[in-house]
């Protein structure tokens, strides 16, 4: 159907505006990380490149990356191999209690995240988790699994099964034929699944500050901490280097999920 | 696994196989068996159990009961994966992030033949089916039936002494499935593998095979050659299914040696008993029956009064269909250089009674077919 030129432009300019509201907040914080003064004013004045370099050298910014990036990294292994398994599970079962079972293990997705955080925090105290590595790790794993099997399920969904008879009547049992044939044909969702459970666990805050404490903090606690205590436009240069970072991410994740929906070249 | 089997085709004995789901039984006692080296077609309507059948002897179907034999030796229990056995499905199946060329080689590189040998034996498989200049390309960059020219290949670089096939040429056009239905044919005499297809077309059974067993609700009703499937049908089933065919149902007598039977007040005879119990009819096949007008003097012989129904030239010659006084019908073919009729003409349908085939009605051999 054609659209009238009237028509055309108002569309596009009701887009232009929706598509601000949505950005401009985020993209706020790109100027103000080149602010002068110590303060997170907007518009800020003058241009410096300081609070980079206080990321960079200040400790308590350095680690508080590093842990992230450490948490994250695990997570995102961890999250991609039982999700991989989980979403494999699942399609090979029957209907009803795969169906069951799913939705089980997309909750995390849906309960909210502070009652996720205190039942997490309550189990923590008990098992003496908190401000632990491993307790950041098995509790960001939790939250990332549902975007991980999702991926998956979503490449499993479209694989022909019927590969995998042909692979057994070449010869390939059932491993030599997942790895060979199966796994191969769903590394997109795979992968895709590996970046988004990266990304979850890297920007994760809510269960974060729950578990955290003055030994161990990740990138978002100490964002939180560091604004709730002094106005340090560091937080604005922090925001700045994750907003681009995750845009790569999760772009790169949509780019390889939506290449595996059209079907392959 | 041996890689260096020798490339002769194993016997195939199957033994009173069944397999149920539930309550349904998909085979029902079916027992065959195929000599070594033979082109032998399951050949039956779609839920006869002819693909079943093929399922069970790759091992991707488990038998509820029944014996299995492959090259003599019990493959009941054998995973898909250690039997060893070629198989070309109707979509093809390869595998789309490998090459043509590796998608060929897959087979041999599950079975540890080393790099030279195995592109030697990928390039005499692809040869073999006409698509050696094809190795680079993708599965996706090919059309219907050079993918399953390269399925083929695939299925037999790795000389199994058996190929099955699974309706291979059933998703590819009329001029297509005839030229591949040749190459099948040649690839079959140069290798000298068992070869067991499956097909519901009853033409392509007759081009392609030894023998073929002609299934139906789960059973064999009938195995043989294409010629004693057609001449000596030993049920009407099989008499409807291979061929066209003409069948004369009436109130039946027997008497010494022949049979009668009286169709809407005429009478035909054939010098044949029939066995058993079972009501006769009388299954004819369209170039043994003759049309002539009423009245024309003739020879002996059966006589049936009709009207053509329809009139189809065919090129070399001409069909007709014929309403019987029963309201049934019969298919002749006659050739150009005999009498012509024209749509409503009342005609007399002729036969000789020894040409008549004498079966047991079956109400159910129509609503299978149909």
């Amino acid at each position: 159907m054609e659209m009238k030129p009237l028509t055309r432009v108002l569309l596009g300019l009701v887009c232009l505006l929706v598509a601000i509201w949505l950005v401009a907040p985020t993209l706020v914080v790109v100027p103000m990380s080149f602010n002068e003064n110590k303060s997170l004013a907007f518009p800020p004045q003058g241009f410096s490149w300081q609070w980079y370099q206080n990321f960079a050298t200040n400790p308590d910014w350095s680690n508080a990356f590093l842990n992230s990036l450490k948490v994250a990294s695990i997570v995102a292994v961890l999250a991609t191999v039982l999700g991989t398994l989980a979403a494999f599970g699942l399609d090979r079962m029957k209907a009803r209690p795969a169906n069951l079972l799913r939705m089980l293990m997309l909750t995390p997705m849906v309960v909210p995240g502070v009652v996720l955080a205190i039942g997490i925090y309550a189990v923590y105290l008990d098992t003496q988790l908190v401000g632990t590595l491993i307790g950041f790790v098995l509790a960001h794993t939790i939250l990332a699994l549902p975007f991980v099997l999702i991926a998956v399920s979503a490449s499993l969904e479209v694989f022909d099964r019927r590969l995998e008879t042909a692979a057994a009547s070449l010869g390939a049992g059932a491993l030599t034929t997942f790895r060979t044939v199966t796994l191969p044909l769903i590394a997109p969702g795979v992968l895709s699944g590996l970046l988004f459970a990266f990304a979850t666990s890297f920007d994760e805050i809510v269960v974060s500050l729950f578990i955290t404490n003055p030994y161990l903090k990740t990138l978002p606690v100490q964002i939180f901490a560091s604004i709730t205590r002094d106005a340090d436009p560091t937080v604005a240069a922090v925001g700045t280097i994750l907003l681009f970072a995750t845009t790569i991410l999760i772009g790169g994740g949509m780019l390889l999920l939506g290449r595996e929906r059209k079907g392959r070249p | 696994m041996n890689p260096v089997q020798a490339s002769r085709g194993a016997a195939i004995d199957l033994e009173a196989i069944s397999k149920a789901y539930g309550g349904f039984k998909a085979l029902d006692g079916v027992s065959l068996r195929i000599e070594p080296g033979e082109f032998m077609t399951l050949l039956g309507p779609s839920g006869s159990g002819k693909t079943t059948t093929l399922n069970v002897i790759a091992g991707f179907t488990d038998v509820t009961s029944g014996k299995l034999l492959v090259g003599e030796k019990s493959v009941v229990g054998v995973p898909a994966h250690k039997r060893n056995i070629g198989v070309v499905f109707q979509h093809y199946a390869l595998f789309p992030h490998m090459s043509v060329g590796r998608n060929v080689a897959y087979p041999l590189t599950l079975r540890g033949v080393d790099k030279a040998t195995r592109e030697a034996r990928v390039a005499r498989a692809l040869d073999m089916v006409k698509m050696g200049d094809f190795a680079h390309r993708y599965p996706s960059e090919l059309s219907g039936g050079q993918q399953q020219r390269v399925a083929l290949a695939r299925a037999i670089v790795f000389d199994p002494p058996l190929l099955l096939m699974d309706e291979p040429l059933g998703a590819l056009d009329k001029k297509l499935r005839e030229w591949l239905q040749l190459e099948i044919k040649r690839i079959h005499r140069e290798l000298g593998t068992t070869f067991v297809y499956v097909t519901h077309d009853q033409e392509e059974a007759l081009m392609l095979s030894d023998r073929i067993a002609v299934f139906n609700r789960g059973r064999i009703e009938q195995v043989g050659t294409g010629r004693q499937l057609y001449d000596e049908p030993a049920t009407l089933f099989v008499g409807r299914f291979i061929g066209d065919s003409t069948v004369l149902r009436g109130e039946a007598r027997s008497d010494g040696n022949s049979t009668a039977l009286s169709i809407a007040g005429e009478t035909v005879t054939a010098p044949r008993k029939l066995s058993g119990e079972a009501s006769p009819v009388m299954l004819l096949r369209p170039e043994k029956l003759s049309l002539r007008r009423p009245g024309q003097s003739a020879s002996g012989g059966n006589r049936l009064s009709g009207t053509i129904g329809e009139a189809i030239y065919l090129g070399s010659e001409s069909k007709y269909e014929v309403k019987l006084a029963d309201g049934s019908a019969a298919i002749v073919r006659s050739p150009l250089t005999g009498e012509s009729f024209g749509l409503g003409d009342k005609v007399e349908l002729c036969f000789d009674g020894s040409d008549a085939t004498l079966l047991a009605d079956d109400a159910s051999a129509d609503t299978t077919l149909t």
